[in-house]
């Protein structure tokens, strides 16, 4: 089995570059060949769920050295964070697949072959545990997607495309001078002895405060891009309006993932020092991007659009959760991560339904399908309510944990991000309102056929998930803990030892800084856990006289427990 | 003074095989058409195709001698690693050129013999440029090279821009050799030697070999089209035979960055005599700045590609920056892998404008291409796969070229220059992503029809698996690359 996460991976490029031998004729073999592939990758996938080991190492590991070189193998493997954004991916495949059947009529072929590709970029981007590996998939998933927005999409595709390449590479190309930068300042891989793009190595680096500094913007600035965090966004309503359907949902269901998964995975475990200095700038983005995202989607007149922003908004959450630096945010934000694939990729599929009829996606010509089509404005209304974060469907779950994270954090923040929820409610519920209810003016919308079964089968799949992410997110957040908590162990040492310095001025100005980290090499959570128990002593004595009051205390008091404070921050949630 | 001449058996002729081959080759070529001239369809491409393979047969030859050092005709001419893969490369970049000729100059109707010598004698020029220190051979070797291409620039006489363009060409480069042979004067007066290195050791610090060096090489940065002695490619490019644009991008650009490599080499002491690396250091700021900012707005494919090339030329120079400030001969490694890289993607690029013209009319501009992505598929492909790796884009070999340049000047500490030459490669990417958008994004124009399969194609193909070959495996799958940079790795690059 241990090559699994291998075939998961290229399956579907290798489906695609054998559909390149049929000729361009042979629609169904395209559509159903893809679907197929993308089913399979799916099915596949599953032993991977079932295989998962609650802990916080990474599993289904395969090395292999591709450039020894340099340092460069092909290494890959999942834990607790990357298994359900794999899932995820594989999950929206098939049904992105199958929402296309009708939709795609003109260069079948080709379309079918990018979508492919571009599938084994993002599970290759996932999985990937060595940086050049990683930063390779990264740029690979770029031209199919500048390809399908700017061949198949809308009216200003061009425009929206080179948009999309641009920003996109202006930021990874940063990242990648970072990337050279740590692999030559970066620890030597004890196996080979020499320096390595291995990410499980380069968490024992040893970096002065300035250069972490550095290089954590550098990671930051690529990935806030895609995220894309505010101001660094504009990019993608453009890319969304222009897209074809199948491309905004892989866009808003995946792609955008990317950019959250590269924050908890390389930035905030790599650069503990930096993540922890640049905390505040990117939480206050992140806030603003929630506030404006949603106020800016609340005046959207096409449909796309509103829901572009509403990702805005909807990705803002993620950041702010995993900039809150404790367990609850960071899993409410890789929840949202999941959640909000499925809203807004069952959104980004219904207004493609309805495109599909009326070809226009203004809201204005819309009104009173309640009455013509009924189950497709059941569908809206479902998928709007998981959006807005109603109890009992996936998007509260993640949503609150965020603002509980973001509460313990900061509270003026937290308060801020929580009325994004009243936003979100507002432009959903008012979309709705003028989408599918009220008179029926326009003639045209009379005679809209319903939704047909192969697009129930499309939604189906997501609604069920969405039920089951709402009313059971244990079986997710258990497995993802172990992984967290590792990801953020050397933040924690890093608050740890700034609290407990602010304590005791002067107890570690024997020991530079930039040592503290490096004594963990790859994040030893046994070790972690030694350190930190060491910094809650001298530190809940604070509490009541020098108003110290370190985040771990101040989620301990209000659960009522009394749990030592660095470790209790990262118990508790799933249990 | 007098000084007994050597004595020269043929023993000593062989390290000169390679040059041989190409230079007697060319003669031969001349002899042939003077032989068949006027009759049609003589199989030119063809028989010139012989001699790089030839060249490259010659090199396998003498592949053992290369791990060492020979000198030969004194010190006239060097024999080893490094000129060895410059000229491999050169070779290479011959045979892709004399089959894109072949296709191009039926199309133009002017396949005539003397067009095939020259090619071949100029890439001769180039195995000798960067075969030697000595300052007479560097310049026979400039001048061989160059003047072929002078004349194959404005070899389309009926074309006023081919004219132009040979002119021009021929203007500036006989004021560069000028210069450079004023360089070379210089440096003799001071030191009283033509052997560079024996120079560079006589004279640390003499103003006059000074001035003589930084005259030499502008001589240098003007063949390597750096700015700012940049300002005749354009038009050059623009105007000359698809053809030789492409051999003129690939082969004379790896000359003459082969040759300064060596010259900056002769001294580590260079540097004790100018500042050599920071000079460059400036020179490939602005040389990759303005190449990119000029791209951005051409909307014929020769010249975009023209500008492009010098953007190219900037990211080489990092390479040299590197190598004249550290002395690291990775650097060294990386410049001929980028070199490799670049000579295959750009005679692809070349290749495909090339098949997509019509008899008698070429297409050059931007807008001309609209659609063609979808009319002819394959050439399509390939032209993709070109423009992603020009923008150096993984998996192409485009994108390790810029990586082993980056990674090695991240290295050595240079990495703010390395900051400023990513921002570049993103401003790249707008003017590459453009042939894409017309390709597969605009409505066709005009009709195609490519006709019968020709040996352009074939070349196109060869250059776009390669581009992805040595993209995707740099060491596994391609024993050459590795080889030639263990290679000149672990020889000396340059006799004393």
């Amino acid at each position: 089995m241990d090559s699994l996460l291998s075939i998961i991976v290229f399956l579907p490029i290798v489906v695609g570059l054998l559909m390149l031998l049929v000729p361009k004729e042979q629609f169904a073999v395209f559509r159903w060949g893809s679907f197929l592939a993308m089913l399979a990758t799916f099915f596949l996938s599953l032993p991977l769920l079932n295989g998962f080991v609650t802990s916080d190492q990474m599993q289904f590991v395969t090395k292999l050295p591709w450039i020894p070189e340099f340092g460069i193998d092909y290494h890959v493997g999942i834990d607790g964070i990357s298994l359900f954004l794999v899932l995820l991916t594989n999950l929206l495949g098939p049904l992105v697949v199958l929402s296309t059947f009708s939709a795609v009529q003109d260069k079948v072929k080709q379309f079918y072959v990018l979508l492919l590709v571009l599938q084994t970029g993002m599970l290759g981007a996932f999985v990937s545990l060595d940086l050049f590996l990683f930063y390779f998939f990264w740029e690979v998933m770029l031209i199919p997607m500048y390809l399908l927005i700017g061949v198949w999409g809308g009216q200003r595709r061009i425009y929206a495309a080179v948009k999309f390449f641009i920003y996109t590479i202006v930021g990874s190309l940063l990242m990648l001078v970072a990337i050279l930068y740590l692999y030559n300042n970066g620890p030597v891989d004890p196996a080979t002895g020499k320096h390595t793009f291995n990410v499980l190595v380069l968490l024992g680096a040893n970096l002065s405060a300035a250069q972490q500094s550095w290089l954590f913007l550098a990671f930051a600035l690529a990935f806030a891009i895609k995220v894309p965090l505010w101001p660094l966004h504009t990019w993608l309503p453009d890319a969304h309006v222009e897209a074809p359907t199948a491309g905004s949902v892989v866009l808003a269901g995946v792609l955008l993932k990317m950019g959250t998964y590269g924050l908890i995975r390389f930035a905030i475990p790599l650069f503990p020092d930096a993540a922890v200095q640049w905390q505040m700038p990117i939480l206050i983005l992140s806030v603003i991007g929630i506030v404006y995202g949603a106020l800016v989607a609340m005046v959207q007149t096409d449909v796309k659009k509103l829901v572009a922003y509403s990702s805005v908004s909807h990705l803002g959450y993620c950041v702010l959760g995993l900039f809150s630096f404790n367990l609850l945010g960071a899993s409410g934000s890789v929840y949202q991560m999941l959640g909000h694939g499925l809203s807004t990729g069952a959104l980004f599929l219904l207004v493609g339904v309805i495109y599909e009829r009326r070809h226009t996606r203004e809201i204005s010509a819309f009104g009173g399908l309640a009455q013509t089509v009924p189950f497709f404005t059941f569908a809206f209304v479902f998928t709007t309510l998981s959006s807005v974060g109603l109890p009992g469907l996936n998007g509260f779950v993640g949503e609150f944990l965020v603002l509980l994270g973001a509460f313990g954090e900061n509270r003026v923040l937290g308060i801020i991000a929580a009325s994004g929820v009243v936003l979100g409610a507002v432009y959903m519920l008012w979309l709705v309102r003028r989408f599918l209810f009220g008179p029926l003016v326009h003639e045209e919308n009379k005679n809209l056929p319903d939704l047909n079964g192969r697009e129930w089968l499309v939604l189906a799949p997501i609604f069920i998930l969405m039920v089951y992410m709402g009313v059971q997110p244990k079986p997710f957040l258990s497995r993802m803990e172990p992984s967290l908590q590792k990801a953020y162990s050397r933040v924690e040492q890093v608050r740890a030892r700034a609290a407990l310095e602010e304590e005791l001025p002067g107890l570690f100005e024997a020991s530079s800084p930039a040592n503290a980290p490096a004594s963990s090499p790859a994040g030893d959570s046994s070790e972690t856990g030694e350190e930190a128990r060491t910094a809650p002593a001298p530190g809940e004595g604070a509490e009541v006289d020098t108003g110290f009051d370190p985040l771990s205390l101040r989620m301990d008091d209000q659960r009522g427990q009394d749990v030592d404070p660095t470790d209790g921050v990262f118990e508790g949630v799933a249990r | 003074m007098t000084t007994s001449l050597p004595q020269i058996g043929l023993a000593d002729l062989a390290p000169l095989l390679p040059f041989l081959v190409l230079c007697g080759g060319g003669l031969l070529l001349v002899l042939i058409d003077a032989l068949v001239r006027g009759r049609p369809g003589f199989p030119w491409a063809p028989i010139t195709a012989l001699l790089p393979i030839g060249a490259l047969v010659a090199y396998a030859a003498r592949w053992d001698h290369m791990t060492g050092v020979t000198k030969t005709f004194g010190p006239m001419y060097i024999e080893d690693a490094f000129g060895g893969a410059v000229g491999v490369l050169v070779c290479i970049a011959t045979l892709l050129a004399v089959g894109l000729s072949g296709s191009y100059l039926d199309k133009v109707g002017r396949s005539r013999g003397e067009y095939y010598a020259l090619l071949t004698f100029s890439a001769s020029g180039v195995v000798l440029f960067v075969s030697t220190t000595e300052l007479l051979s560097l310049f026979l070797g400039l001048e061989l090279l160059s003047i072929p291409v002078y004349v194959l620039s404005g070899y389309l006489r009926k074309d006023p821009k081919s004219l132009e363009a040979g002119m021009k060409y021929f203007l500036l480069g006989a004021f560069s050799s000028a210069v450079f042979l004023f360089g070379g004067a210089l440096i003799y007066v001071a030191s009283g030697t033509t052997n560079l290195v024996a120079a560079l050791q006589k004279v640390p610090g003499d103003p006059l070999a000074q001035l003589g060096f930084i005259v030499l090489l502008s001589g240098f940065l003007f063949k390597a089209a750096t700015v700012p002695f940049h300002m005749w490619t354009p038009d050059v490019y623009q105007g000359a035979p698809t053809a030789v644009t492409a051999f003129m991008a690939t082969a004379v650009k790896a000359a003459a960055f082969g040759a300064l490599a060596r010259v900056l080499f002769a001294g580590t002491s260079v540097g004790q005599l100018i500042p050599v690396s920071d000079m460059l250091w400036w020179i490939a700021v602005l040389t990759m700045t303005v190449g990119n900012l000029a791209a951005l707005t051409q909307s014929n494919v020769k010249r975009m590609l023209a500008y492009s090339s010098i953007a190219h030329a900037g990211y080489l120079l990092i390479g040299l920056v590197v190598y004249s400030g550290t002395g690291d001969p990775d650097a060294l490694s990386g410049v001929l892998y980028y070199l490799l890289a670049y000579t295959l993607m750009n005679i692809g690029a070349f290749g495909v404008v090339i098949a997509w013209g019509e008899k008698g009319r070429e297409h050059l501009e931007i807008p001309d291409f609209a659609g063609l992505g979808w009319k002819s598929p394959a050439l399509g492909l390939a032209m993709l796969v070109f423009m992603v790796s020009l923008a150096g884009i993984p998996p192409t070999a485009g994108f390790f070229g810029k990586y082993f340049i980056f990674r090695n000047a991240v290295q050595n500490g240079y990495t703010g220059l390395i900051i400023i030459a990513v921002l570049n490669s993103a401003m790249s990417v707008y003017y590459y992503l453009r042939v894409l958008v017309a390709l597969y994004m605009q409505k066709p124009v005009r009709e195609i029809n490519l006709g019968r399969p020709q040996v352009v194609g074939l070349v196109v193909a060869v250059c776009a698996v390669l581009v992805f070959w040595v993209g995707f495996a740099p060491n596994s799958f391609l024993p050459g690359v590795p080889a030639i940079v263990d290679w000149v790795q672990g020889a000396e690059i340059v006799g004393r």
